[in-house]
């Protein structure tokens, strides 16, 4: 077998290849490039081969006022043509003098999960598969060890006797570590607060799911799927436009709603008036008052260093 | 400087066609990679059509085989260098003219951990954001920006090293030693730094405090230098099977001290670890009681952590005794620590980390078939690399494929025997 006509090519230096290896050669050539288009066959079953607008669009930092005003308006188009309505996407910047915190009342949560489900409905989450930013947590009295959370708890009536509830949602770190590992500076820390991510540059290494010591962050393992009926039509760039398959995503404080003034759905929703809202800049905002009057509260893991800004405290 | 040019193209034209070269075994096997290959590639066409949610990844457990599979193979690139240093440092003359087949192997390695975590990418389309000047490569802040600059680094390094000594070897002249001897010393703490760094991408994360013990980046190394040479010895003596290339048995027994060596460190650093972990029996050694007894009646991980552990200290013992001495029992103790350390550095280092949840749910994890064809295919991508790179190399180090004989008709017929 160690005869030159062995080479698939017919190169200068085999001299004389014969008709066989020639048809041997071809054939052999042939079956490997049938081979190769048979195991590339699945690629024609993609739906969302990104356009190439969507692959060359730049950074969120680095899109002047224009180019933004483009970007939204094609984000508009690419949403109603797969949902058949025709949404309005801004991107709503933060306001000067705003620093968002978040105060949830444990004493007064009674594990409805309403907030959850008012979340998805908000921010145009996948309903399957289903992503939910908020979970709660039910713990038994008298311990703060999250080891001894139960997740599926599935009562007739809520609140249970011997039990007390804790959502947790993105804690919208000072110093978040999701911010610090991504290797793309795909999400970020704004202004008043918010971490928000780029879904358009998000590569989905899921290195910032693995650092969130909050299991806050979601990742789009698949196309996202949302009814047309139950589309949010009010979306923001960094908020709850719709998500594409393969990016990381997360609460971000209803960025829709409260860069425009309003609270968040999840706060709106809850019937124990467990959840408050506001700007910790402002000392006479509900917030200020809450962190400055009650007696406990705390920051969940705050021995990570993380620095919250949610804080859970008591009516004591 | 055109003649320059020409003489390199036509080197590597030469070496290129020979790789499609060779006896029928040489064709059955490059067959049956390339099967593999294209099995895997399959696999990964439809992962990138449908998503991630192909594999069996979860927002619980968000990275899998992949990843374990990536770890274990940077240990495997860093440890071309327990063959460099003896040469290099310490004159080392058995290994000498064998160190060219650890760095080629790193070589390989490297091309592997690369695919791995460009298939664990949820956007592959959007791998263009990581590079430097032309995307946002958040550095020096990401640990994962530090590993694409030090893995892209040593697999240049190893390229530059390996083919300038190739290439002169084929002219017949000897190297200068000022174009490759400094590449040599970086690549020696480069090798290091890749495993480190790799490490550090684990230890940097606060949330879970598996893996965020300064103990992780030690034993990273130590397995890293017990498995890689291991390999090695196993590859030589391939080499020497199926080639007419002479490979002396001490050299394989220098590279045994080495396994014997490193493999007692290992299995040193891993007491310490489960020592800390279980003694004190604070809260934090629920993701180690998950990996060696299991967690409220789920155990995936129990008889695999289990077999390494057995396998390793077998190793161990084999590596001490003088019968380790005899080539059948290094492979099998050389065999065992592959295993053994695999399955330690891979899913037994990776999985815990996520289990249980920051919020304390216990979420397993299998890997999905497709997602398992996948690193079949990309493991036989990597030998399929590492053949074609030795169909190459041995050649040209027995002076069989020359400069002086590029001109000869049928050259490649005697290169062939």
């Amino acid at each position: 077998m160690s005869t030159p006509e062995n080479q698939p090519n017919g190169e200068p230096e085999t001299p004389g290849m014969s008709r066989r290896s020639f048809l041997r050669n071809s054939a052999v050539f042939a079956t490997g490039l049938a081979a190769m288009a048979a195991s590339l066959r699945p690629l024609f079953e993609t739906t969302d081969f990104p356009s190439s607008e969507q692959f060359l669009q730049k950074y969120y930092k680095e899109l002047n006022p224009e180019e933004m005003q483009k970007v939204l308006t094609r984000i508009e188009g690419e949403v109603e043509r797969q949902y058949g309505i025709r949404p309005h996407v801004r991107d709503y910047k933060p306001m000067d003098g705003v620093e968002y915190v978040y105060c949830l009342n444990l004493t007064r949560c009674i594990g409805c999960r309403k907030c959850v489900h008012a979340c998805v409905a908000e921010n145009n989450q996948s309903r399957d598969p289903e992503i939910q930013y908020i979970r709660v947590l039910r713990m038994p009295h008298g311990s703060l060890d999250i080891e001894k959370a139960e997740h599926n708890y599935a009562p007739e009536q809520v609140p249970e006797k011997g039990y007390f509830y804790m959502p947790v949602q993105c804690q919208q770190c000072h110093n978040p570590p999701c911010v610090k590992v991504c290797p793309v500076h795909a999400t970020w820390q704004e202004t008043d607060g918010i971490t928000v991510v780029d879904y358009n540059w998000c590569i989905g290494c899921r290195y910032c799911e693995a650092a969130c010591p909050y299991w806050a962050r979601r990742f789009n393992f698949t196309k996202p799927s949302i009814p047309k009926d139950r589309i949010n039509p009010e979306m923001s760039y960094l908020g709850n436009r719709p998500r594409m398959k393969g990016v990381m995503e997360k609460c971000h404080f209803c960025i829709q709603r409260t860069r425009a003034g309003r609270y968040p759905a999840c706060l709106e929703v809850c019937p124990a008036g467990a959840r408050k809202f506001g700007n910790i800049l402002d000392p006479e905002s509900e917030v200020s008052r809450i962190l400055k009057t009650k007696r406990v509260f705390i920051q969940l893991k705050e021995e990570m260093g993380t620095s919250p800004r949610f804080f859970y405290y008591f009516d004591v | 400087m055109i003649t320059a040019a020409r003489n390199y193209i036509r080197f590597l034209l030469r070496c290129s066609r020979i790789a499609f070269v060779g006896d029928w075994r040489y064709y059955a096997w490059m067959g049956i990679l390339t099967l593999f290959c294209l099995v895997g590639l399959n696999a990964y066409c439809k992962q990138f059509a449908y998503g991630l949610v192909t594999t069996g990844m979860s927002d619980e457990v968000s990275w899998g085989v992949y990843i374990a599979n990536f770890t274990f193979l940077v240990g495997v690139a860093a440890a071309a260098v327990m063959m460099v240093i003896p040469v290099y440092i310490y004159d080392n003359e058995e290994l000498h003219d064998l160190v060219i087949f650890g760095e080629l192997l790193a070589v390989a390695a490297i091309f592997m951990c690369l695919a791995f975590v460009t298939v664990d990418l949820g956007r592959p389309d959007r791998f263009w954001h990581l590079l430097p000047g032309i995307g946002q490569l958040n550095f020096p802040s990401s640990m994962l920006s530090w590993d694409v600059l030090v893995l892209n680094g040593y697999l240049l390094l190893n390229v530059h090293i390996c083919g300038y000594l190739l290439y002169t070897r084929y002219q017949g002249r000897k190297p200068a030693k000022w174009f490759y001897i400094p590449f040599v010393f970086i690549a020696i703490f480069w090798a290091i730094s890749i495993h480190t760094v790799t490490a550090f991408l684990y230890v940097g994360l606060g949330g879970r405090p598996f893996w965020n013990a300064a103990i992780v980046g030690p034993r990273f190394l130590a397995s890293a230098f017990t498995a890689g040479p291991a390999l090695i010895i196993l590859a030589l003596q391939v080499i020497r099977r199926v080639t007419s290339y002479f490979i002396s048995d001490k050299a394989l027994l220098t590279l045994r001290s080495i396994v014997q060596v490193s493999m007692i460190i290992n299995v040193f650093l891993l007491m310490c670890e489960v020592f800390k972990e279980f003694y004190s029996g604070n809260l934090h050694v629920i993701s180690s009681k998950y990996l060696y007894f299991g967690l409220h009646g789920y155990h995936a991980l129990v008889p695999w952590i289990w077999t390494a552990i057995t396998f390793n200290l077998t190793a161990m013992v084999l590596l001490l005794l003088p019968v380790s001495r005899s080539l059948r029992w290094l492979n099998v103790s050389c065999c065992l620590a592959i295993v053994g350390i695999w399955i330690e550095k891979g899913m037994g280092l990776v999985i815990p980390g996520f289990i249980p949840t920051p919020l304390g749910a216990v979420i397993e994890y299998f890997p999905s078939l497709n997602e398992s064809l996948i690193c079949f295919g990309i493991w036989a991508f990597g030998m399929l690399c590492y053949t074609i790179f030795l169909r190459m190399a041995v050649p040209i180090l027995q002076g069989k494929l020359l400069k002086s004989n590029e001109d000869e008709a049928g050259a490649l017929g005697v290169i062939c025997k």
